[in-house]
């Protein structure tokens, strides 16, 4: 069906083009920022959870602090807070009972301590763990796993700093204090990224007994770290272990990742949106751009109004004219908009994230649609006063318009 | 000819109200108008004969009075049920032709109709109405600004009577026509009068005023 009025609208634009052109900009780059950011932010949380997803199907189990938490052993040397509770060998042996069944249950030790590599001196995480679990967790990508109690693996980001390579030499202790430990490097880590279970770039690692044997401790495990063969379970293993661990009082604290990827993924969502929301700030200006351009067009028809009235043409089609003006400006910014998004973002995602394999998918691409409608919501809005103005002129004074 | 009354008024009144001092464009003003009656409303600037034509064209409400319009009280009736009436009822034909710039000829008869059927006009009514008024389709397909004013005001007589209205209501019809052209116009109106339809024209030029089976003339807000 011919539509006389959505001709009426098209035909207004048409021969206002540029202004119209200029009113559309606004939309088109309120579409590209919205959605470009929106882009941005998807891949980049994208981008995060696949690093983090490495860990999320790991549960972490920490002795309780506090009084009365844990059996309260000698504090490290260096130990921070965390390290002055620990788990005794009755607990682990406990909770490797309950969740062995959800997955590979291990024990860590770990000490902060003073290295020496050479001349240079700094600090470093040393880790006591066991060779098969070393094997299982870790892969080495120079030289081999320790094999001796005098031999370590390193951290790639601490070989690099202290230029470690197999067959490197490490001192751990401090002379001042007492006594030290000299230690071969025998393998360099391949790189693992964050993670709550150890940190490993940055850390020495050894077995049980290179461990025991510079610190004492034995049985007073640091940390007890339960993989998962399921990710699904990190919930109930994580609920299972709490009940039964801390009946009579609470001896341990249970940690699953998938809470911190949670929060991570969170608090990187609220910066998507806060980011978008300053993109979105351009769309107010091309609101306003919009609406000016609405009331020009209400102005300058004010006895075309007039005269449709005159010869019975309702309130609503003159309004639905106008409405259609915004929309269609509306439409052809947010199209435009959309096809530039694609480019445009890319761009954006390829400068801030460093990747655009994520790109692609609808978690990414969605925010094009959502700009657009938010777009288009803009222009129909931007449209309603004038629209409402013009319906409600006065005919006969419009017709006395020049 | 003249049939029922098609057009009441009871003492219609319309009060302009001006910093100044209120004007009264309208006093008190009584009158009925046959159906199919030819009326001329004479009288000089600001006797409020164009604000009749207001009142009468529903474009307008007065102040206070009784307007009745094919029998219906249009002091009762919503904004709607008036445009109604101005798309069913009555035809307007102004002086300045008043034809939407934006559609051609043929657009601009065909819009009432559009208004009030919802669908383009397949009986080749606005293309026979078009003809009848002397505009071929090839001046159909042009917009207004292309054509001359005698063309301009045939166009929107084919205009007031695309949806066969009762009422037809003139404003200085051939004010801004040369002589010829105006008669021509004048002539058409007096064949659609006596077709049967009710014609109320406002007009200064003595000329027209003979086309008309009654003079009505207004000074300072009342009828003389």
């Amino acid at each position: 069906m011919k539509d006389i009025i959505l001709q009426l609208a098209l035909r207004s634009i048409r021969i206002h083009f540029l202004r119209s052109v200029l009113a559309a900009l606004g939309i088109v780059i309120g579409v590209v920022a919205i959605s470009s950011m929106g882009m941005m932010g998807a891949n980049m949380t994208l981008s995060v959870k696949e690093q983090l997803s490495g860990m999320a199907n790991i549960v972490v189990i920490t002795a309780a602090s506090g009084p009365g938490g844990g059996p309260g052993m000698a504090p490290g040397r260096f130990g921070g807070g965390s390290s002055e509770e620990k788990i005794s060998e009755e607990e682990f042996r406990d909770i490797q009972k309950i969740a062995e069944k959800y997955g590979l249950v291990y024990v860590i030790y770990r000490e902060s301590d003073t290295i020496e590599v050479g001349d240079r001196k700094g600090r470093s995480t040393i880790y006591g763990l066991d060779e098969d679990v070393m094997r299982r967790i870790f892969s080495v990508s120079d030289g081999a796993f320790p094999k001796s109690t005098s031999s370590v693996i390193v951290g790639p980001t601490l070989a690099e700093r202290y230029d470690l390579k197999v067959g490197s030499r490490i001192q751990i202790g401090d002379e001042d204090e007492g006594s030290t430990t000299t230690v071969r490097v025998v393998g360099i880590l391949a790189e693992r990224g964050m993670s709550t279970d150890i940190n490993s770039d940055m850390a020495i690692i050894g077995s049980e007994k290179l461990f025991t044997g510079i610190y004492g401790s034995e049985g007073e495990y640091d940390q007890v770290n339960l993989i998962l063969n399921d990710i699904n379970d990190s919930q109930k293993a994580r609920t299972e272990i709490l009940e039964k661990m801390n009946k009579k009082k609470t001896t341990v604290n249970v940690q699953d990742s998938s809470r911190m990827l949670e929060s991570i993924t969170s608090s990187l969502g609220t910066m998507t949106t806060f980011v978008m929301a300053i993109a979105g700030i351009s769309l107010l200006v091309a609101a306003t751009s919009i609406f000016n351009v609405m009331m020009m067009s209400v102005t300058e028809r004010v006895r075309e109004i007039g005269i449709m009235r005159s010869i019975g043409t309702q309130k609503s089609e003159i309004r639905r004219m106008f409405l259609y003006e915004s929309v269609i400006l509306g439409i052809v910014g947010a199209g435009i908009g959309a096809i530039l998004s694609l480019g445009i973002g890319w761009v954006v995602v390829l400068a801030m994230v460093g990747s655009t394999d994520y790109f692609f998918l609808p978690e990414s691409l969605g925010y094009i649609p959502f700009a657009m409608a938010v777009g288009i919501t803009v222009c129909v809005l931007s449209g309603v006063y004038p629209a409402w103005r013009a319906a409600n002129l006065d005919p006969v004074e419009a017709l006395r318009a020049e | 000819m003249t049939g029922d009354p098609i057009i009441e008024l009871v003492e219609v009144t319309k009060v302009y109200p001006l910093p100044a001092g209120d004007v009264i464009a309208l006093d008190r003003v009584s009158m009925t108008i046959g159906d199919g009656e030819f009326v001329a409303i004479m009288g000089p600037s600001g006797s409020g004969k164009t604000t009749l034509l207001n009142q009468l064209g529903c474009l307008d409400r007065p102040t206070s009075g009784d307007l009745l319009i094919a029998g219906r009280n249009t002091r009762v009736m919503n904004d709607r049920e008036l445009t109604d009436l101005r798309l069913n009822t009555i035809g307007y034909i102004f002086q300045r032709f008043n034809l939407i710039p934006l559609l051609s000829a043929y657009e601009n008869v065909e819009f009432p109709y559009l208004m009030k059927h919802r669908r383009p006009d397949g009986s080749g009514r606005v293309a026979a109405l078009l003809s009848q008024v002397g505009i071929d389709s090839a001046m159909a397909a042009h917009k207004p600004p292309e054509l001359s004013g005698g063309q301009q005001q045939r166009v929107a007589i084919a205009r007031a009577l695309v949806n066969d209205p009762r009422i037809i209501l003139c404003d200085e019809p051939t004010g801004n026509l040369d002589s010829v052209t105006g008669q021509q116009i004048m002539e058409m109106l007096a064949d659609l009068n006596r077709q049967g339809r009710t014609i109320v024209t406002v007009t200064h030029d003595p000329g027209v005023a003979r086309y008309a089976e009654r003079v009505v003339t207004f000074r300072d807000g009342r009828m003389t």
